[in-house]
């Protein structure tokens, strides 16, 4: 059900960008890239064995790379997996991006931690066809048998006599030759692996040391000009009027037109664009624009509003029932000890240190783009779609990312960058202020999950229920139609996919489960925020799991093994990590005073374990010091950068239990900056550390694993350091102080 | 407007732009230095951070006006080749992930062992406070600005 349920969230992205099988599988046949790939002068001085790779008469060794770099190491873990086949030397490999050309490359997006696990095969026929051609060509000119030639970094050497050839004096012979079918090829096993499975060096590291990184908003095109919105503040509001005459005194103002709100599936709230000299004279305008707004049908939308609307759904009829194993709610009530407890967490802001942006250049007859993006082949879609070119009129240049955490999986930004592109000559820069990238995000949704959990006369836990209540993804368009409900949505298991993901409480072993769904409406934009439902879904299993234990007098780890004591494979998966994680934490010995563990887990494609140490002060305030991680992930192709990405999950995760809270007052979002959105800092962070499982499996992703786990695994510390279940992020202090009746640290 | 001289990477330049006009915008917009990012615009992220006579300051908080004769410094001037120890640190612990935070990372850095060359790991958090990163590279910073400090002494 796990499995399938990821399966089904992974369609789903898939099937909503209208191409088929991108993320899952989403790579092509290597030979296909090579065939259509239009010619270029000199090929013969460059071995193109498929899409994916150059080599040069002077060695030198350019991989194409599909999948952004956001900062998940895409520009490392990619041709990591050339390179091992095609044994060469490190340092001979340079990266580079694809380009937009849809008839070979199908694969310029990454999300849903898929990027590692759907390239990992495909990127290593790619560097064996390449090979296999290279030992083929110097084979021939030795008139020698293929089976004694063999490759070693960077050279074809024929065994029997030990002679040499490099890999740039075989491009031209190499080049000559058909292609050999990669999937004849057989691959390396993980034994013999000289590059995956070792912590390598990124890529990208020396170029973002030295300020010569280019990411989107440090793209400069000649005759350029800089340009912001005042979008409407109001969700689902509009543009009443404006007056531009001071703003147009303002020196290097160049012109000012309304932007009409976009009716697409990422919507734009629409406004008025100024376009300056600098992106300052273009701030400063829009300083001394007049504008008077239409707040629309969101006006009354409020916080209150919603979580008031939310607490009604969770007694709601279901719209989905997604899980229904044995007799879960006639057990419930009949049980002889039952528990119910209430999860509730807000919206949240990506908050990118990379506000959006985009630049573009309107030509007669192509459009040129630039974007920060994680969708490449989308933004290609869109413009040419908005703009009536062609699809291969629309150049797309996917530049690096300043960080995504799954914001950049909308392309509103780039189709607003259009509509103010296309009404000027020169090339023009669409930057965010912070103040719009916080106001005009899609938010991780809205979410409040109401659990029960039901113990038999002899302290099994027999029957658990949940119901999830979210301001579902599906449906958050405002511009089709106001908002379509999501209370009346015709596809209610597409939209609950996206929702109750991570609820499901299996592998454990509990005979009666019930998990079933209801939505509620907001105007609030929403969408995909760093592991997704999972990031609250798995906040309220694990630290009701721990309720459980504790009304049973029973240890929060052992609780967990005696339900994982079955025989399937994902239950002995999850004992391991859990046994890894606590063995490295020192589960169960003592702590200094002040300070207690808290535990969780998950179980999917990859599975972790994560324990934190925490302390609360007389105030409330708590203090993360330590998390311990383990991560079974398959193959960690780049150990340092499962390492990263999970020390960056978990702070990522940090920020909505410690402090991060979107609110809405009257349709509008009432954070603007990091003052009042307060994101974690380094003297919040606690050290982390992760311990990798051993594997020889196909990898699977872990830029989202930790940030699943981190929230559950803190507050089950918070309840062990003072005895206070805390079921609402982030962590109101209040709840926490010596002083509050429920804290049971009195004494100490 | 006015023509406004500044001293940049030990590079004089002569800037068309009102004295109000933050520094930022001007090494990006005017002088083509992208190396150092807007994150915020009011102080709070540190993305900006560049340095005026070796100390760091916010470039979105600091007036083209206000520099005077002062030395500014940003990523671009901070080595030629990558060699200051803090960048050397910083790609030995593999600090950055996206990057875009790191350029003001590095000059806040600098900056703090150039006052302080052996800082505890309090004042580096205290002195690295001001300075988000939201993929959380904070663990991996506090290491290489450690072993910078080991290399200076």
């Amino acid at each position: 059900m796990v499995l399938q349920a990821e399966l089904d969230r992974r369609k789903f992205l898939t099937t909503s960008t209208r191409t088929a099988g991108a993320l899952v599988l989403g790579f092509y046949f290597p030979l296909r890239g090579r065939i259509q790939e239009p010619e270029s002068g000199a090929s013969l001085r460059i071995f193109k064995p498929n899409a994916w790779l150059r080599i040069t008469a002077d060695n030198q060794i350019t991989v194409l790379l599909e999948k952004p770099e956001l900062g998940q190491g895409s520009r490392t873990y990619t041709p990591m997996m050339i390179a091992e086949e095609l044994e060469v030397d490190w340092p001979a490999i340079h990266v580079e991006q694809a380009p937009t050309i849809p008839s070979i490359y199908q694969g310029l997006r990454t999300g849903g931690s898929g990027g590692v696990a759907s390239t990992f095969t495909p990127m290593r026929k790619v560097g064996a066809q390449a090979r296999e051609m290279l030992i083929t060509a110097a084979a021939q000119q030795w008139k020698a048998k293929k089976r004694d030639c063999r490759a070693e970094n960077g050279t074809v050497v024929h065994g029997p006599t030990n002679r040499r050839l490099g890999y740039g004096e075989l491009v031209e012979a190499a080049s000559e030759l058909p292609p050999i079918n990669p999937d004849e090829i057989a691959l390396k096993p993980p034994k013999d692996f000289r590059y995956i499975g070792k912590p390598m060096p990124r890529t990208d590291v020396p170029s973002k040391v030295d300020g010569s990184a280019t990411f989107g908003i440090d793209v400069r095109v000649p005759g350029m000009l800089f340009a912001v919105i005042a979008r409407c503040p109001f969700f689902g509001g509009k543009l009443q009027s404006f007056d531009a005459s001071a703003a147009k005194t303002i020196p290097g103002v160049r012109a000012v037109f309304p932007v009409p709100p976009l009716p697409r599936r990422f919507n734009t709230a629409g406004g008025v664009t100024i376009v300056a000299d600098s992106t300052w004279a273009a701030i400063q305008g829009r300083r001394a624009l007049v504008l008077k707004w239409d707040k629309g049908q969101g006006g009354n939308e409020s916080t209150e509003t919603l979580r008031k609307l939310i607490v009604e759904r969770a007694a709601a009829p279901p719209t989905f029932v997604a899980v229904d194993r044995g007799d879960a709610l006639d057990v419930l009530a009949g049980s002889a000890e039952k528990l119910e407890a209430s999860y509730e967490s807000p919206f949240q802001a990506h908050a990118t240190m990379e506000p959006m942006n985009t630049t573009i250049q309107v030509r007669d007859h192509e459009i040129e783009v630039w974007s920060p993006t994680q969708f490449a082949d989308e933004v290609q879609k869109e413009i040419a779609e908005l703009s009536g070119l062609p699809l291969d009129k629309v150049i797309v240049h996917m530049t690096l990312s300043g960080g995504s955490f799954g914001r950049r999986y909308q392309w509103d930004y780039a189709a607003e960058a259009w509509q103010v592109a296309k009404e000027m000559k020169n090339p023009v820069q669409l930057l965010w202020t912070r103040e719009d990238d916080m106001q005009h995000d899609f938010y991780r949704p809205y979410n409040y999950q109401r659990l029960s959990g039901g113990f038999d006369d002899r302290g099994n836990l027999v029957a658990w229920s949940t119901r999830v209540v979210t301001t579902p993804i599906s449906g958050s368009n405002l511009y089709t139609g106001f908002i379509e409900s999501a209370v009346t949505l015709k596809d209610p298991a597409t939209v609950a996919a996206l929702e109750w993901y991570g609820a499901d409480i299996a592998p454990y072993s509990i005979p009666n489960v019930r998990l079933d769904y209801a939505p509620a409406d907001s105007i609030v934009p929403r969408s995909w925020w760093r592991s997704v439902s999972s990031s609250y879904t798995v906040f309220a299993k694990e630290c009701f799991l721990d309720e459980l234990a504790d009304a049973s007098g029973r240890d929060p780890l052992q609780f967990r093994l005696d339900l994982l004591a079955d025989k399937s494979p994902q239950a002995a998966r999850l004992r391991v990590v859990l046994e890894l994680a606590a063995k490295s934490a020192g589960w169960g010995k003592p702590l200094p005073k002040g300070r207690a563990r808290g535990l969780a887990c998950r179980s999917g494609e990859s599975c972790s374990a994560q324990i934190a140490e925490v302390s609360v002060d007389d105030e409330g305030a708590v203090r993360v010091h330590r998390v311990v991680s383990a991560v079974d992930c398959g193959i960690a192709v780049n150990p340092d950068g499962v390492r990263a990405m999970t020390e960056g999950a978990i702070n990522f995760a940090l920020t909505a239990v410690l402090s991060g809270e979107i609110t809405i007052k009257n349709g509008e979002v009432q954070q603007s900056n990091f003052h009042d959105y307060q994101v974690l800092r380094i003297d919040q962070a606690p050290t982390v550390e992760v311990h990798i499982v051993p594997s020889t499996e196909d990898p699977s992703g872990v830029g989202e694993l930790g940030a699943m786990l981190l929230p559950a695994a803190v507050v089950n510390a918070v309840f062990a350091a003072t005895g206070v279940r805390v079921r609402r992020l982030p962590i109101d202090p209040k709840l926490l102080k010596r002083s509050h009746p429920l804290s049971t640290r009195g004494g100490d | 407007m006015s023509n406004i001289a500044i001293t940049v990477n030990e590079k004089r330049c002569l800037i068309d732009a009102t004295p109000d006009t933050p520094l930022l915008w001007v090494l990006r917009d005017i002088l083509g230095l992208t190396g150092t990012k807007y994150g915020c615009g009011l102080g709070l992220c540190g993305a900006c951070t560049v340095h005026l006579d070796g100390v760091a300051v916010r470039a979105c908080q600091t007036p083209l006006g206000s520099v005077g004769t002062k030395r500014i410094t940003t990523i671009e001037g901070l080595s030629s080749d990558r060699s200051h120890p803090i960048q050397r640190a910083w790609i030995a612990e593999q600090v950055p992930q996206c990057g875009y935070c790191q350029s003001g990372q590095i000059m806040q850095a600098a900056s703090l062992l150039a006052k302080n060359p052996r800082p505890s790991k309090e004042e580096v958090d205290e002195a690295m406070s001001g300075n988000i990163c939201r993929c959380a590279t904070y663990q991996r910073i506090r290491r290489a600005i450690q072993r910078a400090a080991g290399q200076n002494a």
